[in-house]
């Protein structure tokens, strides 16, 4: 391990080419159904950010079918130029052909850092095009920066061994840097229709009949859960021991018109879907109110919520490193506190006179 | 018959990877190495199909030494070969470099074995979370690509062709390609089976095949290793907490506890906020 550092060291002593014909930061853009991915959003308003800290263009890149209105959206959200690959091969997301347009255009342009989402999309489009490059790509960044000219180097920081440490991941020797990132990290700059900016097209060369993979149908999910804009969080974690004292949780959301998120230890068991995991590669959240049930408070879990504005921990271990982060600390059974909880949260609110109620009522199932 | 190769790769066990408090630094020692999960689900797929349909199943796996243990594992499973590639120079591998190793491994095993018609990788591993490596390898081998599968559909040997369930952030997409294809398994796909007795006994007395760099002809030292790999780690460190006044609340009943925090979130901005009204006033 220590001939692997003392390399690094050396690695990155070495003096880096030049490096001056790429230029600009570029963000990758996911869509649906010619709906930007709210994670691209975020991305535009980060990479804004390390463009003008270069002193450098942002650019975006949209690939999909009907999508040239996104164009115009890229640059109200915070893009200068946006290059546009509008054609009926591209409507569903398909790695050959999205990766060709990306080539190309990545190939032609030069920027010097390439952003992405770190959804499924991202990461399989990213992985594949860093390859053909070839260039490195960092996974999951949470943190994100630049060093000023004449290095403009991407720091880009993330969770590591096994989520219990960031580490900061530097390409020096290849460009573009690439990174993909989580969702629900970054912010989105306010929608500015003043805006102004370039709208490039890039053709679409790959036919129909060359491209192996067809898409058949798309089951959307039923259930509409969003984890990363809930504003109430009830979330349980090893100490539930089960799959079963989940419902109790949901009760309990329920009677607070909240969602249920679970900790790492929870979702890899099996007791829960991934869907629901808060932390390293899970969603970072930051609700109004977060619950955390029989969670430790492992560094990875309270990276993804510890910027929630109220945070109340039930454990049954005083000791568990949780109660640091929360406002609000209960040591004792979660069987017994949780049930109470929801029966006093339910008599609080029947006391509420029906007319005031009614107005009140902006968000949950209640 | 059906060739599949399975990417398996050893990993510390991440749920046991503690922090020094004192030190910020890792404690590695103790921590038990097992095979990477996910990966376990993409040779558990394997093995159906090899019950259903008949296969050949290679497993391949780059690192040191001690990963043969991990590989005994997928033999005892039902693996029917298993091909080590372990060398120094691999070592400090990234994603970029790995993929390239891993690349190599499989058109070798495709030479000496036979035409490889699917490869299986984890989504990612537990140690590196990238999910980058099997990106990677398809797009080196020319591969048709299919990541985060939590099943497959329907396998068409006569029209080579393939069906898969992706699971994506806002439903499932259903997808059909070409084979040869490299998928990316989630542990939705399957329940790993058990090892059976006999299958443990022929693990016991197994020698996976060992490749290191020697075993390549066409292989470049520059793409391999620390040298092959784009990315650097230039620091790591224990990310702040945030710390509080925590106000612990406790009544002699877990009614009268709860009913203390309920009070206290009730004179918040929540309710209001919520519509849950403020009871107090009624």
């Amino acid at each position: 391990m220590s001939e692997v550092a003392e390399e690094n060291k050396k690695k990155a002593a070495d003096d880096m080419p030049d490096w001056s014909d790429y230029r600009g930061v570029m963000i990758v853009v996911e869509q649906r159904a010619g709906k930007a991915a709210s994670v691209s959003l975020q991305l535009l308003g980060e990479g804004r950010k390390l463009a003008d800290k270069l002193e450098t263009e942002l650019m975006a890149l949209v690939i999909g079918h009907d999508v040239r209105h996104l164009a115009e959206e890229m640059i109200y959200y915070g893009a200068d130029k946006v290059y546009v690959s509008d054609a009926p091969e591209l409507k569903d997301y398909r790695t050959r052909p999205y990766s060709r347009v990306c080539l190309q255009v990545l190939r032609d342009v030069k920027p010097e850092i390439v952003l992405q989402g770190a959804t499924a999309t991202g990461r399989d489009l990213a992985g594949a095009i860093a390859t053909h490059l070839p260039t490195g790509l960092t996974a999951d960044c949470t943190i994100l920066d630049v060093e000023p000219h004449p290095s403009r180097l991407l720091l880009a920081s993330r969770p590591a061994f096994s989520e219990k440490m960031l580490a900061t991941i530097l390409c020096k020797q290849y460009r573009p840097q690439m990174a993909t990132t989580r969702a629900g990290v970054f912010e989105a700059l306010p929608r500015d229709t003043t805006r102004t900016g370039e709208v490039i097209t890039v053709e679409n060369t790959m036919k129909e009949e060359e491209i192996a993979a067809k898409v058949l149908r798309f089951i959307e999910e039923t259930e509409r859960f969003n984890l990363e804009d809930a504003e109430i969080i009830v979330a349980g974690g090893r100490g539930l021991g089960g799959p079963e004292p989940f419902k109790m949780l949901q009760d309990l959301a329920d009677a607070l018109g909240g969602v249920v998120g679970a900790s790492r230890a929870a979702v890899d068991a099996g007791w829960i879907e991934h869907k629901h995991q808060v932390g390293q590669t899970g969603y970072t959240v930051r609700p109004k109110l977060y619950i955390a049930v029989g969670i430790s408070g492992a560094v990875q879990h309270l990276v993804g919520m510890q910027n929630s504005d109220l945070i109340v921990a039930i454990n049954r271990d005083p000791d568990a490193p949780i109660f640091k982060t929360a406002n609000y600390g209960i040591v004792g059974d979660l069987f017994q506190i949780i049930p109470a909880l929801t029966a006093a949260v339910k008599e609080k609110r029947v006391l509420i006179p029906q007319s005031s109620a009614q107005e009140g009522v902006t968000h949950g199932k209640i | 018959m059906l060739h599949i190769v399975v990417c398996v790769k050893q990993v510390p066990d991440s749920r046991e990877i503690r922090i020094d408090p004192k030190t910020n630094t890792l404690i590695r020692q103790g921590v038990p190495a097992i095979a990477n999960f996910y990966d376990m689900h993409g040779l558990e797929e394997a093995l159906r199909i090899k019950d259903e349909k008949g296969a050949v199943i290679t497993v391949v796996c780059m690192g040191p030494p001690p990963a043969e243990k991990s590989l005994k594992e997928c033999i005892s499973l039902g693996a029917d070969r298993a091909v080590l590639v372990t060398d120094r120079g691999f070592a400090g591998a990234d994603t970029l470099a790995t993929s390239y190793v891993l690349g190599l491994t499989i058109q070798k095993v495709a030479a000496e074995f036979g035409p490889v018609d699917i490869v299986f990788c984890g989504k990612q591993t537990l140690d590196g979370d990238t999910g980058q490596v099997g990106p990677g390898i398809a797009c080196r081998l020319d591969l048709e690509q299919l990541t985060y599968v939590q099943k497959v559909e329907k396998i068409d040997q006569e029209a080579r062709r393939i069906t898969v369930h992706r699971h994506l952030e806002d439903g499932v997409e259903v997808v059909e390609t070409a084979m040869p294809v490299l998928i990316t398994a989630l542990k939705e796909m399957n329940k790993v089976r058990r090892a059976p007795l006999p299958g443990m006994i022929r693990a016991a007395k197994f020698k996976p095949v060992i490749w290191t760099t020697q075993d390549f002809p066409g292989l470049e030292r520059a793409k391999i290793g620390l040298k092959g790999s784009p990315t650097i780690v230039s620091k790591t460190w224990v990310p702040e907490q945030r710390h509080v006044d925590t106000e612990m609340i406790a009544a002699d009943t877990p009614q009268a506890t709860a009913g203390l925090l309920v009070d206290k979130l009730w004179q918040t901005e929540l309710p209001q906020r919520f519509g849950w009204a403020n009871g107090s006033e009624v």
